[in-house]
């Protein structure tokens, strides 16, 4: 931010305006870049989500072309995940994992400025396709074959696109991982460390392990489209159900990775605003590692209506919901730790609640989703749609937005407005309960997904969900302004912030200095 | 930075590094894995591509099974075709013989490969090729049609609670693959 610009007597000299920026090596300018990048595709994917509730708001085809509304969809997943929940959380990662671990800055300085680096040329080619012959990817964030196939002249920068935010990511968890392995002060055990940390090296595990996956599933694609292989295809001798297995071998890792983070911010947030110390501190990491194990073995929970031997669906729904054990347990950690707490309710506050309390409700979806007789009805409707939003926007989202308001007056030394955040934490709330609660409705009365019309039985819970939708873009736009208000100005931060934060990234200046902990701290 | 923490950082990046490359080429094994796993399991309703040698012995007359044909073919390739008869009642054991017409309705040769699926997946194994137009391509020159045999039997074995098989046969258009 602006003002984290404070230089040290030792610092080597680093060039000022746009050039500071892009030959960046510092934790802290590269997290900054990473968050507001993050910002800004959060804004794209949400002016498509925009255009898809605008179509869907009566039935009938109203604005767009049903090709273009697939278009939509398909890349609107895209630019979320990849682009605005993924390096949102690499952004955190690298702020807070240096100040949190007693460290001056990232293990691998370089490789950081080249991750965040390649994100803008992954995003550009993927959002230029837009206006290429035959159109933007359609086929489906998921990129099933032989449909995905037939995509026009975008479907070489859709592979490209994908390798780049894949290269990009592996680069990004590498650093976190070598940082955490071998940069902690002294006294900082593992079994010390916060539980964002725990939660990030988990999560980076997990995206060495899978985004290679990805990548080969996508070259597979590549080279059956363009060098006459066979990989799915099954004149050749390939089968198309493979790329299924692979895409979501990654794929349910992949859900996780968008998640784990989200779990270590509501664990920092909960217990300072508790007043307590966390419930079950080790319980957290040992849950926390089970669910990245667990979710290598449960991937055909997306594919049970493909096809599958008997014993094969019930190992996988008995897998799945496996996993809303550890799941529960830090459910349960949270709930505790509030239990007979001091509890004050901030910004950060509201939001790791609402976090807590709509999380629990795509927990829930997801195990009736994972029942394999009842997931032959559901699946590709709207039903699985409010589970991943449940999930993902009430899920993920909420808890980047908390972790911003969080640490936002460490970052820049200015407090953000109180008032306007618990006004942005209500009106999201509501509103997007009001957007996606009806779409429940909607996928057990058989509504499919990803289609721009419908039936007219659909469409007052169509019409609610729409009207949801608007609410919650535009109270987006508050974030926006709050962010930028709170970068330029406001009420002078104190070091510790909130009375009952604790932890290294805490006993720093409020902005901290540019390199973070020039001498170790000893952790005692 | 220490001498030997410089070390440590360059260790951990080689273990992750490795990681990568090791998940890279996973992918690549899952291919040849995931074959070998569909044939010995017929999982996909994939059959054996080539003829099967089966043990002629009696029928097991107490067991009927229907067989229902399928003929597709894929996009739009411009071939008729479609199976002589769309069912059969067989008793498990019985060798049975039926045909499939195909023609070329197009001006080209054209050279077609015929995938066979067998619904449900788990009986895929127990159905039994002796003779199919599915093992080679078919090479038909403009305007040419064809009655090709097939060959076949139902295992003895065949689970207890199948009685209805689907044979679904789709043609690609193998000069696609080709160019
Ligand atoms: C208790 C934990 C969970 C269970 C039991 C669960 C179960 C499921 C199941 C069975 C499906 C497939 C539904 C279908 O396609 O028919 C599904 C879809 C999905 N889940 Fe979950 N889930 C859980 C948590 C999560 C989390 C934490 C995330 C992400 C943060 C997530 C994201 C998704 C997404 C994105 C899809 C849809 C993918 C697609 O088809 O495009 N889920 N979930
Ligand atoms: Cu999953």
């Amino acid at each position: 931010m602006s003002t984290a610009t404070t230089h040290d007597a030792h610092n080597e000299e680093h060039p000022s305006g746009l050039m500071r920026w892009v030959t960046t090596t510092n934790h802290k300018d590269i997290g900054t870049l990473y968050l507001l990048f993050a910002l800004m595709m959060f804004i794209v994917g949400g002016a498509m989500a925009m255009i898809i509730r605008a179509e869907l708001f009566e039935p009938g085809l109203q604005f767009v072309e049903p090709q273009f509304f697939n278009s939509m969809t398909t890349m609107h997943a895209l630019v979320m995940i990849f682009g605005a929940v993924m390096p949102a959380f690499v952004g955190l990662a690298n702020w807070l994992i240096p100040m949190m671990i007693g460290a001056p800055d990232m293990a691998l300085p370089r490789m950081n400025n080249w991750s965040f680096w390649i994100l803008p040329f992954a995003f550009a080619i993927l959002l230029s396709t837009l206006f290429m012959e035959g159109g933007a990817p359609a086929g489906g964030w998921t990129m099933y074959p032989p449909l995905v196939l037939q995509t026009g002249n975008a479907f070489p920068f859709l592979i490209f696109s994908v390798h780049l935010m894949g290269i990009s990511s592996i680069m990004g968890a590498i650093n976190v991982i070598v940082t955490i392995v071998n940069m902690r002060a002294p006294g900082m055990t593992m079994m010390k460390m916060p539980l964002f940390v725990w939660t990030w090296l988990i999560t980076a595990y997990l995206l060495i392990a899978t985004m290679p996956v990805l990548a080969g599933a996508v070259t597979m694609l590549l080279t059956d489209r363009f060098f006459d292989t066979s990989f799915f295809n099954a004149a050749g001798g390939g089968d198309p159900v493979m790329f299924q297995h692979i895409f979501w071998f990654f794929g349910h890792p992949e859900v996780y990775i968008l998640i784990l983070p989200a779990f270590g911010i509501v664990s920092q947030i909960v217990p300072t605003f508790a007043r307590k110390p966390l419930f079950g501190y080790s319980s957290m990491v040992y849950a926390t590692a089970s669910i990245a194990f667990l979710s290598f073995i449960v991937w055909a929970h997306h594919m049970f209506t493909v096809g599958m031997p008997l014993t094969g669906e019930l190992f996988f729904m008995y897998a799945t919901m496996l996993i809303a054990v550890p799941t529960g347990v830090k459910v349960f950690n949270w709930v505790s730790t509030m239990w007979r707490g001091a509890m004050t309710f901030e910004t950060p506050m509201l939001f790791a609640l609402g976090f807590v309390v709509m999380f629990t409700i795509g927990g829930f979806s997801g195990l009736m989703l994972a029942m394999a007789p009842v997931d032959f009805q559901y699946h590709d409707t709207y039903f699985v749609v409010a589970h991943f939003h449940y999930v993902l926007v009430t899920g993920a989202v909420f808890a980047i937005m908390g972790a911003s308001y969080y640490w936002m007056p460490k970052w820049t030394g200015h407090m953000y407005d109180e008032r306007l955040g618990k006004l942005h934490f209500w009106l999201s709330t509501i509103s997007v309960n009001v957007l996606f609660f009806p779409q429940h409705f909607l996928g057990l009365a058989g509504m499919p997904r990803r289609i721009p019309d419908y039936s007219v039985q659909f469409a007052g819970f169509n019409e609610i969900s729409s009207i949801g939708g608007f609410a919650f873009g535009l109270t987006q736009l508050l974030y926006v302004y709050i962010v930028f208000k709170t970068i330029k100005g406001g009420a002078k931060a104190t070091d510790q912030v909130w009375e009952g934060a604790h932890g290294l990234e805490w006993t720093l200046p409020s902005p901290p200095p540019y390199h973070s902990f020039s001498t170790a701290p000893e952790v005692k | 930075m220490t001498h030997s923490a410089e070390q440590g950082k360059k260790r951990t990046l080689r273990q992750t590094l490795l990681i990568v490359l090791g998940m890279f080429g996973f992918v690549f094994a899952l291919v040849p894995l995931y074959s070998v796993l569909c044939d010995v399991t017929g999982l996909n309703g994939k059959t054996r591509n080539q003829p099967e040698r089966v043990v002629y012995t009696e029928p097991d007359l107490s067991r009927t099974i229907t067989v229902e044909f399928l003929a597709n073919v894929n996009e739009s390739m411009p071939w008729d075709f479609h199976p002589a008869v769309t069912r059969m009642k067989v008793h498990p054991g019985q060798v049975r013989k039926t045909s499939f017409y195909a023609r070329n309705l197009s001006s080209d040769t054209m050279v077609g490969q015929a995938v066979p699926s067998v619904a449900p997946g788990l009986a895929a194994l127990h159905f039994r090729k002796t003779e199919c137009f599915c093992f080679t391509e078919q090479r038909f020159a403009p305007g040419e049609w064809r009655d090709m045999p097939l060959v076949f039997m139902v295992d003895k074995d065949l689970p207890e609670d199948i009685t209805t098989l689907t044979l679904a046969y789709t043609f690609f258009d193998k000069q696609i693959l080709v160019d």
